[in-house]
């Protein structure tokens, strides 16, 4: 008897809680935001989290979409695709319009499934997945789906915009990366556009690592030396990247080190003074950028994130993902994924540092304009407190990266 | 031959540090049978205090108050937790150590953040040492392989001929008669561990700024050091520092040779093309799996010699 009553509680305050969820949800338009908030990668999801909240009141205050504040909603995934799939059936349980996700392009792919499955069988209650970092081509190729957006350019447009960022006396590279999807997409493409954009260098090494099992990069770094590189081109992330790098400073190489990665949370840390004009990063955002061009509303944006929290606002390229959401609702004129779907494909807008930008119609692949920054001193903002920040050394337009695409979308 | 030499001392320097986390784990393993798993989780806690008490009063107070304070809590942990769970046998002690290794991991990431700390090399020894053919060799690496050459020493010196080490050393095979001649066992076995947790918190101190001070460094560093234990041998911190070097030359050779199975097999006169079976397989480089080469070798030393390259009994 005691059990019964016991279940007979718990289900009316489910009951509650489902109704004050429903209540609130008229209120707001709710985004889930699935990344890891636990374990070892969960500095990303956390950082995350803070930036688009910081960039989210940004959007509220002016004025949200269709008169409702966006509200972002957190799921833990721990960086498994299980769990990503069990925060996107709580997301359409209560009725979310969107869904995001950034790290993983594994957790990508399963959502990708699990959102065009859900969508087909439940046609008033259908959700978009907005992705914000995975970058596996595959995700706008093979597997494009019509409730799928990129946000970040994909593997190949970053390597096309590392190899184009390559100065021209640099003629002997060595390529690094991990030996995992990631990774070897990475290898594939700047081989690919290093003998179609610069037929003059040479490849002078190529070699694939353990992901995330050495400790110590100095026989690479010696390895390197020895076959003459001027350049080091990696996709790494994390330890494996910061090690490398470290090892090849504390060598003394002469090196130019062009990464993927090495400007997010803890790279400029465990770099430090001895990377300056060494190290070089493929970014989407720099708080650097607004200075050099001079434009005081973009500055006065990230400052104000600066100002509130102790690290730096690497993400606030976000921002762009969230003006195309109040711009795409507020064209649909209904929180109707579907219509809202159909307003985001093939539109344009000019982001908040001032580029042309078009979410592309044919696989849903935002274009817009990526940076090449290296670490030096004598910037506005530094990074991390190292003294050290981000100047821009290459812009690259969005018509340079406008690589073809082989999506057959299917649309509702 | 430039790669060659550079290498050997880069192999060197790696092992030396890989020596210094191995040389506390045998120690406590071989004595007290614990497969401790938290050791690497003190040599993370290490690595944070240096960079903590380094922010007040310098690196080289840190270099001794830091695994002093590892120390304390290595004897903590051995007082108040394994002496405890000690009569419900090994099973619970491991358990113990490994509920321990994920505590310390969430307090460190609670207290000192997810992001990596800027714990850097002391401004003192932040020059290059010498060049090699070009190669700069920092100075601080060879202040790694002075201390941990110092610290074999005194080790040696401690367990071989001091009066203490005599006890220990009994201690470590025959407990029950030890204790019937009128030694504190129970004594000798906290001091054990805490020297031993210091030692880790000693290579953390100098490990964390030659590598990255953050909190997966415990989890990245764990199982190599469990693989130099079993290979080194029980009881034996000759065996373990020979597998600590060997373990560092390994790993920093693999890389620099690019040959594969199908390389030796050409040797033969076998060629290996794309139809061949297991091409894949036979195709893959040493430097791609150079790091887990430590891994193999556990798992042959375990079946060919199970007490390991220089042990005294089977593991």
């Amino acid at each position: 008897m005691r059990v019964r009553n016991g279940i007979s509680i718990l289900l009316g305050l489910m009951l509650a809680m489902a109704g004050m969820a429903a209540a609130s949800a008229q209120q707001t338009i709710k985004v889930a935001y699935t990344d890891p908030l636990s374990g070892p990668f969960a500095q990303v999801g956390d950082a995350n989290l803070k930036q688009m909240q910081y960039i989210i009141d940004f959007i509220n205050a002016k004025g949200g979409a269709l008169g409702k504040k966006f509200e972002l909603v957190p799921f833990d995934n721990k960086s498994q695709p299980s769990d990503a799939l069990i925060a996107l059936k709580s997301a359409t349980d209560q009725n979310m319009p969107f869904i995001m996700q950034c790290s993983g392009s594994n957790i990508a792919a399963a959502l990708i499934d699990g959102v065009n499955k859900h969508n087909d069988r439940n046609p008033d209650n259908r959700i978009i997945y907005l992705n914000c970092g995975a970058v596996a081509p595959e995700l706008t190729n093979e597997q494009c789906s019509f409730w799928h957006f990129r946000f970040d350019l994909h593997a190949a447009m970053k390597a096309e915009v590392m190899v184009r960022a390559l100065p021209k006396d640099t003629t002997k590279v060595y390529l690094i990366n991990q030996d995992y999807l990631f990774g070897q997409s990475v290898q594939r493409e700047l081989k690919t556009y290093l003998t179609k954009l610069r037929p003059d260098v040479q490849i002078v090494g190529d070699e694939l690592i353990p992901l995330g099992k050495i400790k110590d990069f100095s026989p690479y770094i010696t390895k390197i030396k020895a076959s003459g590189a001027q350049a080091l081109m990696t996709g790494n992330w994390g330890p494996d990247m910061n090690l490398l790098i470290k090892a090849g400073i504390d060598a003394g190489a002469d090196l130019r080190y062009y990464t993927f990665y090495a400007h997010l949370a803890g790279g400029p840390t465990a770099i430090g003074a001895g990377g300056e004009n060494r190290v070089l990063s493929v970014m989407p955002f720099s708080e650097n950028v607004s200075v050099e061009t001079g434009n005081k509303e973009a500055e006065a944006f990230t400052k104000g994130f600066r100002d509130k929290h102790k690290f730096d606002f690497t993400s606030a390229g976000f921002r762009t993902i969230f003006e195309y959401l109040q711009a795409a609702v507020n064209k649909a004129g209904a929180l109707d994924a579907t219509k809202i779907a159909y307003a985001l494909e093939g539109m344009s807008i000019r982001d908040f540092l001032g580029f042309e930008t078009t979410m592309r119609k044919a696989d849903h692949q935002l274009i817009g304009e990526y940076f090449v920054g290296t670490f030096k001193k004598g910037v506005k903002y530094d990074a991390e407190g190292t003294g050290l920040g981000w100047a821009t050394t290459a812009t690259i337009l969005a018509k340079d990266i406008d690589q073809p695409n082989s999506c057959k979308m299917k649309r509702p | 031959m430039e790669v060659f030499v550079v290498s050997l001392l880069n192999g060197l320097v790696y092992g030396m540090l890989l020596f210094m986390l191995a040389s506390g784990l045998t120690l406590i393993f071989s004595m007290m049978g614990v497969l401790n798993f938290a050791h690497a989780s003190v040599y993370m806690l290490g690595a944070y205090f240096a960079y903590t008490i380094s922010l007040y009063v310098g690196f080289w107070p840190a270099l001794i108050l830091a695994p002093l304070l590892c120390g304390l809590i290595g004897a903590a942990i051995e007082m108040w937790g394994l002496r405890r769970v000690h009569r419900h046998g090994h099973v619970a002690e491991l358990l113990l150590t490994f509920g321990l290794a994920l505590i310390i991991e969430k307090v460190v990431q609670m207290t000192w953040g997810l992001l990596p700390v800027p714990y850097r090399i002391p401004e003192l020894l932040d020059f290059p040492l010498f060049r090699v053919y070009g190669t700069q060799f920092p100075a601080y690496r060879a202040f790694m392989l002075l201390i941990s050459a110092l610290m074999f020493g005194a080790i040696w010196l401690g367990l071989r001929r001091t009066r203490v080490g005599l006890v220990i050393q009994a201690a470590l095979t025959h407990p029950e008669m030890a204790s019937a001649l009128g030694h504190n066992v129970p004594r000798i076995f906290t001091l054990v561990f805490a020297a031993g947790t210091a030692l880790a918190g000693l290579a953390g101190v100098i490990g964390g700024n030659y590598q990255v001070t953050e909190p997966a460094m415990a989890f990245t560093m764990g199982p190599i050091v469990f693989v130099v234990v079993v290979f080194g041998g029980l009881g034996s911190l000759t065996g373990c520092f020979i597998a600590s070097i060997f373990m560092g030359l390994i790993q920093t050779f693999a890389v620099v040779f690019d040959v594969s199975l199908a390389d030796l097999l050409a040797q033969f006169g076998i060629a290996v093309t794309a139809s061949t079976p297991f091409a894949e397989v036979l195709n893959v480089t040493l430097p791609r799996i150079g790091a887990l080469l430590p891994f193999l070798l556990m798992v042959l030393i375990l079946v060919f010699r199970p007490r390991g390259l220089m042990g005294t009994r089977d593991t």
